[in-house]
């Protein structure tokens, strides 16, 4: 009377061998290897694999194989030692178009990759590396699109030949005062073609002897415009990762505002902060003939066209508002040295718009300085602007040209890196950091190893003790349990952390709870006289109820986890749900097949071993 | 093997007076221990610095505070950790200027002054201010939601009484729970915020379990008062309360034990709050729903579709 009919044993046991093969990747380990990937994110070059092979066979290292995962070539190795080795001779082989990391790569075997199986990632936590949590100064990236606004307006009023009182930021829009109801009739005009102007609420503003007119920035556009800062950002992170040479780099939008940076492995972890959180751009500006710098600076009265600069000498420079060319519009740079002076310099290309700039400003200032405002953001939203080089502009130029007034060449080869990398579009702030070194990553992966062995033991030797045979089959169910738990994260591609692993402990725990509900019962019917047979039907069919409704509030619990959590917390909700789903499954109908098995066939069963 | 003879007959409910006095005390000392010591806030909530290293042997902690006090850093709080040459480092947040990789780059070039052989930096943390705020008003908002959720589902499950039961003794876990916690000022990280919560899930299987049982036996004993029928009830699961908390109690000591420091808050918190839990289904979620004025009345929807099978299984 207890027997499954046999769909239901294969289908278990197909489970549990897709389980199976899912879980095994795990139990392979990482080999040492090298991952060359294309530093501008172009498709590799067929020849790229040989120019390689030839290198290290120049100088003798081994590698165990190679292949290309998507965009970049996966060279492994017997040894670290070898793998460094490697690194050097690979990273000069190739040049500067192609990154060289340090990687781990999984030494899953070939036919089980195929599958589509992959061991579970280890978390920072335990295999050391970086993680940031970057806040988006949006105040700034806003101050700095109504800048961009007010620029805009006033060279659109001058080509159209309007005189204007003033125009000038407030709040979260511009006023612009006119003298004449018909000049500000054109202006609104303006407003409303301009292309680089849309997404303005404009109304006029009565009162006082000029004729006003102010022009607040939509919610929409706003959003719009953080999305935007958060994007570039996040691209610019990106571009600077691969400069350092990261594997599996994760870079992620959190929130409206932030983004999560996590760099696995990495050792020089304050080179790598340097590199991620700098926050250097430059910025080219007229300086201002009419006025005089040292004046302004001593009586305070600085003409509203204009800002003071200090230079690196702490010498006031007198700079137009009005800004020519910004860090996002530069898509090249490289350093040098200045083949007349010998002074380290950044050469810069311009995109179209900054050439274009660029060109229009230079043609008509002939004669005139400009200078190079170096931007650094520090932390708590403080700003650093300093005028790195002032010079004459001898004729028109646009597109290339180069940046001087740098204090050494190690100086020109880091603004290099970060103007080639991007500009942020806003500034960034780190308001999280988490860096795991590689021993701690070790002693985390041993102990959580060990206390996941040593709980599971204690539970496997109670449940016999206790159950007898029922014990053992509920142990079956757990073993079976814990490899379809890591099966499925393997599958989702979750990330293993410390928490996660405590996840897991905890899900070894309760999930005997299912077994020890329905054992219960099956022992308290057997005590209400009922036979063996009846009793084993009936201890599942009602502590099925019980263990369900037990089970969803604790999904619950863990929902909310998920929902609210971060990180750590998150990968923590994320096993324990995983788990209660598993051993419901496991403890259910997995033993219930082993007890029909054991039971089921016999005609008299006169004594359960429970 | 029995943990318990073949059955039970324990009168929890006609001792719950004493009962129902020990959990006030439990929870009012909690409360006041809350207000007077408050909670040892980790690093995740009060922001700073923390940086921790391994020093080739046993570290001078005199030296080591004196390095500080030379690049500014004196406010710092220098600690063992574990073993004589583990060491962790607390900064205090800064308003500005200095990035945390400025204070940690500062901390261990500072803490490799006068040592032979190499310092070496085991983790670095620095949470900034407005992080920590954000996740105590989180932290808060997942208990809220989660009991919310808990109370609605058992609403629809059982009945309001029950929901009110549940979600009483649930608070009355995570009070006592974070009672202990500041009692002994166990430093109040994000795992110990996940590990509430979990014991949220847990104290709360548990109440479950015995509801169930409750809910069955209503329409079975028709004969008994309410008072009774709890009685049995909480009798009847009683073996599987005590199993299931010790099979998990098992796994948690391991983890204490063995699972390195880093674990070592969560797993402290989970214990603690595994045995009010287990304490509490069955003393205070079930008296609870008792004083409420529970009867066979509640559940007689329930009884049409669920309890069929059981009253024509007895004799």
């Amino acid at each position: 009377m207890n027997q499954y009919p046999a769909w239901k044993y294969a289908l278990i046991g197909i489970i549990l061998l897709v389980g199976l093969v899912y879980a095994l990747p795990n139990l392979f380990g990482e080999d040492p290897a090298l991952q060359v990937t294309s530093a501008r994110g172009f498709a590799i070059s067929p020849e790229l694999s040989k120019v390689i092979d030839d290198a290290l066979a120049s100088e003798q290292i081994g590698a165990m194989d190679h292949e290309q995962v998507g965009n970049s070539l996966l060279y492994r190795f017997d040894s670290t030692a070898d793998q460094i080795r490697a690194s050097d001779v690979v990273k000069k082989a190739v040049g500067e178009q192609y990154v060289v990391a340090l990687n781990l790569a999984h030494a899953t075997p070939s036919w089980l990759r195929k599958l589509g199986g992959k061991p579970m990632t280890l978390g920072l936590d335990l295999q050391g590396g970086v993680h940031f949590l970057m806040q988006v100064d949006m105040d700034t990236a806003r101050g700095q699109q109504l800048d961009r606004f007010v620029d805009d307006l006033r060279s659109a009023l001058r080509a159209d030949s309007i005189r204007y009182v003033s125009v000038r930021r407030e709040g979260n829009g511009l006023v612009a005062q006119l003298r004449s109801s018909e000049d500000r009739d054109s202006a609104l005009e303006i407003l409303r073609k301009d292309q680089s102007l849309q997404g303005l609420d404009v109304e006029t503003v009565q009162g006082g002897e000029y004729f006003a007119l102010s022009a607040t920035v939509q919610e929409r556009q706003l959003l719009e415009l953080q999305q935007t800062a958060l994007k570039q950002n996040i691209t610019t992170l990106r571009n600077r990762v691969n400069e350092i040479g990261v594997a599996e780099p994760v870079i992620q939008q959190q929130g409206a505002d932030r983004v999560v940076v996590q760099l696995p492995g990495v050792q020089d972890t304050v080179q790598a902060k340097k590199i991620i959180g700098a926050t250097a751009t430059l910025e080219y500006r007229a300086v201002d003939e009419q006025n005089d710098a040292f004046t302004a600076a001593q009586t305070g009265r600085v003409p509203p066209e204009s800002r003071l600069y200090e230079d690196k000498n702490g010498q006031p420079v007198l700079l137009k508002k009005r800004l020519i060319v910004s860090g996002d519009q530069l898509i090249g740079a490289s350093s040098g040295f200045d083949q007349q002076t010998g002074q380290p310099q950044v050469s810069v290309t311009l995109d179209g718009v900054g050439a274009k700039r660029m060109l229009d400003f230079t043609r008509d200032n002939v004669g005139n300085r400009m200078a190079v405002v170096y931007i650094e953001q520090k932390p708590g939203g403080r700003l650093t602007e300093e005028v790195i080089s002032v010079a004459v502009v001898r004729e028109p130029f646009g597109k290339r040209f180069q940046t001087t007034g740098l204090d050494s060449m190690a100086e020109a080869s880091q603004l290099a890196l970060l103007l080639r990398a991007g500009a942020l579009a806003a500034p960034m702030e780190i308001v999280e950091e988490r860096t795991v070194g590689p021993s701690l990553g070790r002693d985390n992966v041993e102990q959580g190893f060990k206390s996941v062995v040593i709980g599971f033991v204690l539970v496997l030797v109670f449940m016999a003790f206790y159950y007898r045979v029922f014990g053992l089959v509920a142990n079956l169910a757990l073993f079976a349990n814990l490899f379809l738990l890591v099966a499925l994260l393997s599958m989702l591609g979750a990330t293993l952390t410390m928490p996660g692993i405590a996840g897991i402990v905890l899900t070894v725990g309760m999930a005997v709870d299912a077994n020890v509900l329905i054992f219960e019962r099956i022992r308290e019917e057997l005590r209400n006289g009922n036979t063996p047979q009846a009793s084993i039907r009936a201890g599942y069919e009602k502590a099925f109820s019980t263990i369900a409704d037990a089970n969803i509030t604790t999904l619950i619990a863990a929902f909310v986890l998920f929902l609210f959590g971060t990180g750590p917390i998150k990968g923590f909700a994320v096993t324990l749900s995983l788990g209660i789903v598993t051993s419901m499954f496991t403890a259910i109908m997995g033993t219930r097949a082993v007890v029909n098995l054991i039971y089921g066939g016999k005609k008299r069963v006169t004594k359960l071993s429970i | 093997m029995k943990l318990l003879k073949q059955k039970t007959h324990i009168d929890f409910i006609g001792k719950d007076r004493y009962f129902l006095a020990l959990s006030v005390v439990l929870v009012v000392a909690s409360i006041t221990f809350l207000a007077i010591r408050g909670l040892n806030f980790g690093l995740d909530f009060t922001g700073g610095t923390l940086i921790e290293v391994s020093f080739p042997e046993a570290a001078n902690i005199e030296q080591v505070r004196d390095n500080l006090q030379s690049v500014e850093l004196g406010d710092a709080v220098v600690q063992t950790f574990g073993a004589a040459n583990d060491l962790v480092v607390r900064v205090p947040p800064r308003s500005e200027d200095e990035s945390s990789a400025d204070i940690s780059t500062l901390v261990l070039n500072a803490l490799q002054q006068g040592v032979e052989g190499e310092v070496v930096m085991r983790r670095v943390e620095f949470v900034g201010p407005q992080v920590g705020d954000e996740l105590t008003e989180q932290g808060i908002l997942a208990v809220v939601y989660a009991l919310i959720g808990i109370f609605l589902y058992v609403m629809v499950r059982f009945q309001w009484r029950f929901s009110v039961g549940a979600v009483v003794a649930t608070v009355h876990d995570i009070v006592i729970t974070m009672g202990v916690i500041s009692l002994l000022q166990v430093e109040f990280d994000l795992t110990v915020v996940a590990a509430i919560l979990a014991v949220i899930g847990y104290s709360l299987n548990d109440t479950i379990v015995v509801f169930d049982r409750i809910r069955e036996n209503f329409p079975r004993m028709r004969k008994s008062t309410p008072p009774v029928v709890v009685n049995s009830s909480i009798n009847q699961t009683l073996s599987r309360t005590l199993m299931t908390s010790g099979t998990t109690l098992l796994v948690l000591v391991a983890l204490f034990i063995f699972g390195g420091k880093i674990i070592h808050a969560f797993a402290f918190t989970l214990i603690v709050g595994v045995v009010v839990g287990t304490y509490s289904s069955i003393y205070v979620a079930s008296t609870t729903i008792l004083r409420l004025g529970v009867s066979k009345f509640d559940l007689m929807q329930v009884e049409k579709e669920g309890a069929g099978a059981a009253i024509d299984s007895q004799p």
